[in-house]
């Protein structure tokens, strides 16, 4: 009976000693970014930034917006499919145009569109990032007077906020038309009353709420994936290429569940 | 007089439980080439870390002119940074940029000079570094050799006072290692900075260093002129600079000063103490041969020269050994005065009609049309004597030195 108790007490001891570790990494990581993205941000407004911010835009947000054109289209056919399908049974189809607007301008498009260019462009500047730091580069960049945040990472932060919102309306726009193409030239509901209802129904509120969580996953994304390339280095589980690798992973992975994470509070908070 | 640049006093680096240096104490002076040795991992990159502000010590202080660098002002700290540049070991040169956009970098990020200015200084570098031709290419495109001039380009585009190369010979062959060690020479010459360099060439990093730094078990064993480190009673002189410089000059295949030294006192033991014999001391200059076939021709020459001598001086006992970039001592322990000067007479015959009449091949590069360059091979013979100290023996057939074999002023390759 004592065996038992003493083994329960070093179990108890070894999970809290884990779960106090986490926390204090979490809280550590947490501080950092928040001081890596407050020194990036500051340094965007200074001179020299402006033609590697157009880079950065056309990088993040050009190159990203075929896909997310195209994830857009279908999810909008998708939704115009799906509440096609509940709207009919409750006699409401004329309401498909706000249930898809609404849908797709409140939630999915910020979201998905923020999804996608974590994919697409959130990996890149980690892999990016932390192949320059792995090979040097980035103290090169320290020898040579040039502040590697300043360099490498402000104009990814401010391409970001720029690029992230404009994304989000582009994926709503086309989104909208998929749904039209579903649910008014396929299934037939009416043209008319589908455009209508997406008049009446979205209010400047809705498409306010819809910026404003599309700017902060810009700040989330951008921060985490230049955070994690960066401080590749410091990476204790790996080291060279395959620290590279991981930083990537852990960029894109840490960014979807953030993007998730901060969309319900931000929700919360514009509720 | 020398003027202290950079003084380290008990600097103190560790990582984690590891100290790399140990409360180490060491002077940098102005317009010096400083090389640092040492065995891996006795902290000599990071010592250049320290320098640049890359990493900082954990006890100690760096001054430069004087002044504490962690106590510096922003002001100053960012002079004092504008002033030091630095050549990595890998080059970390940004691959998705080409050659000149590599070099322009700094000028474009931390300068207000417009771009034409910016253009007009990259093009200048461009062309002193032999890089013409790769201007517009990617480091990926280019040969390890050249990689090492564009961050070279790199380093010296912003006139900094001191430059900190780290391993600048790293993966190169014999011949480009002395191209690059002599590039370093030069340039600090022709720039006038201050060079502070991590290498394990020997010799040739000893011909263009004016002072040594050995790193021994975290601290410092030595530090001051080559000439006093051969003379050093340290184990880490037995261990490490003997078994670095080897048995043969890698350019050359010469003997190594060591074994040269060796090889000298073997056959003066031999020999009794009044018998005389004769020393040679071959000198080659240029003149525009490294303007017009680029900075490989004068390697590939001093390689020529000295594997000329070694068959031909070899063959009737003679030892020899670099003495310095362009200088070879041969000792002919079996021949005469007279007789070695009949030989080296029609060395010198021989150089001039077969090695130095193909420089074309020789060089393997095109010369162009009205392309002017000379090269001079002088030799001082003198008799001496076996109680003779070596560098006794280098300064007076110094002073007895004549031409012995020229190519003068001709693009085709032909001696006249």
């Amino acid at each position: 009976m004592e065996t038992r108790d003493k083994l329960s007490a070093v179990s108890y001891t070894l999970f809290f000693n884990f779960l106090g570790k986490l926390a204090i990494s979490l809280v550590n990581n947490l501080g950092a970014a928040t001081i890596f993205f407050s020194k990036a941000f500051l340094m965007i407004f200074r001179s020299k930034q402006f033609p590697e911010i157009i880079h950065q835009v056309y990088n993040i947000g050009a190159r990203s917006s075929n896909i997310v054109m195209l994830v857009g289209l279908f999810t909008g056919m998708v939704l115009g499919l799906q509440l096609h399908y509940t709207l009919v049974k409750f006699g409401s189809e004329g309401m498909l145009g706000s249930a898809i607007s609404l849908s797709l301008i409140r939630e999915l498009g910020p979201v998905l569109t923020a999804i996608m260019i974590t994919a697409r462009a959130g990996s890149s500047m980690a892999a990016e990032i932390g192949i320059l730091r792995i090979s040097e580069q980035i103290d090169a960049l320290y020898t040579m007077r040039i502040d590697p945040v300043r360099y490498l990472v402000s104009p990814k932060i401010a391409a970001s906020i720029i690029s992230f919102p404009l994304l989000t309306a582009f994926f709503d726009l086309i989104g909208i038309l998929g749904g039209y193409l579903t649910g008014v030239v396929l299934l037939g509901a009416n043209a008319g009353t589908y455009f209508y209802r997406i008049q009446s129904s979205v209010d400047i509120v809705d498409i306010r709420g819809g910026f404003i969580k599309s700017f902060v996953f810009a700040i989330i994304v951008s921060t985490i994936c230049c955070y994690q390339g960066y401080f590749t280095h410091m990476r204790s589980d790996s080291s060279g290429a395959k620290s590279v690798g991981l930083s990537t992973t852990s960029a894109v992975v840490h960014s979807c569940v953030m993007i998730l994470i901060a969309d319900y509070v931000v929700t919360s908070f514009l509720m | 007089m020398e003027n202290t640049l950079i003084e380290f006093r008990d600097v103190t680096k560790c990582f984690g439980d590891h100290t790399v240096l140990d409360r180490i104490n060491l002077k940098i002076y102005e317009n010096q080439i400083t090389t640092i040795m040492g065995k891996s991992g006795t902290g000599k990159s990071v010592l250049l870390k320290l320098i640049i502000g890359l990493l900082s010590p954990n006890a100690g202080t760096i001054l430069f002119l004087g002044k504490p660098i962690n106590k510096m002002k922003k002001r100053q700290w960012d002079r004092y940074r504008n002033q030091v540049s630095y050549l990595f070991q890998n080059n970390a040169l940004f691959d998705s940029m080409t050659v000149f956009d590599n070099i322009a970098l700094p000028l474009r990020q931390t300068t207000s000079m417009n771009r034409k200015k910016i253009e007009k200084k990259v093009m200048a570098r461009i062309e002193q570094t032999e890089l013409s031709e790769a201007a517009n290419k990617y480091p990926s495109e280019l040969s390890g050799g050249m990689q090492k001039r564009v961050a070279l380009a790199r380093a010296l585009v912003t006139d900094p006072k001191i430059v900190l190369f780290d391993e600048p010979t790293t993966g190169q062959d014999p011949i480009r290692k002395n191209v690059i060690l002599s590039t370093i020479a030069h340039y600090r010459k022709k720039f006038g900075f201050t060079a502070v360099l991590v290498s394990h060439d020997i010799p040739d990093v000893f011909f263009i260093s004016d002072r040594i730094i050995l790193l021994w078990e975290r601290k410092v064993a030595f530090q001051g002129p080559y000439e006093e480190s051969t003379k050093l009673d340290h184990p880490m002189a037995k261990e490490f600079l003997h078994s670095l410089e080897g048995f043969q000059d890698e350019l050359t295949g010469l003997l190594s000063k060591q074994a040269f030294r060796a090889r000298y006192a073997m056959t003066l033991n031999q020999r009794q103490t009044e018998e005389t014999f004769t020393a040679v001391l071959f000198t080659v200059e240029f003149d525009l041969l490294t303007e017009t076939l680029g900075p490989i021709a004068a390697a590939v020459v001093i390689k020529a020269l000295g594997e000329y001598i070694h068959t031909n001086l070899g063959a009737i006992g003679g030892f020899s050994v670099r003495h310095h970039t362009g200088q070879i001592l041969a000792i002919l322990p079996y021949t005469d005065f007279r007789e070695a000067q009949q030989l080296v007479k029609n060395l010198g015959k021989g150089l001039q009609k077969e090695a130095l009449s193909n420089i074309q091949a020789l060089t393997q590069a095109k010369i162009g049309d009205g392309a002017c360059f000379q090269i001079y091979v002088y030799a001082g013979l003198i008799e001496t004597s076996s109680n003779e100290d070596i560098d006794k023996i280098i300064e007076k057939a110094g002073a007895t030195q004549k031409i012995i074999a020229t190519h003068q002023c001709d693009a085709k390759g032909g001696g006249i």
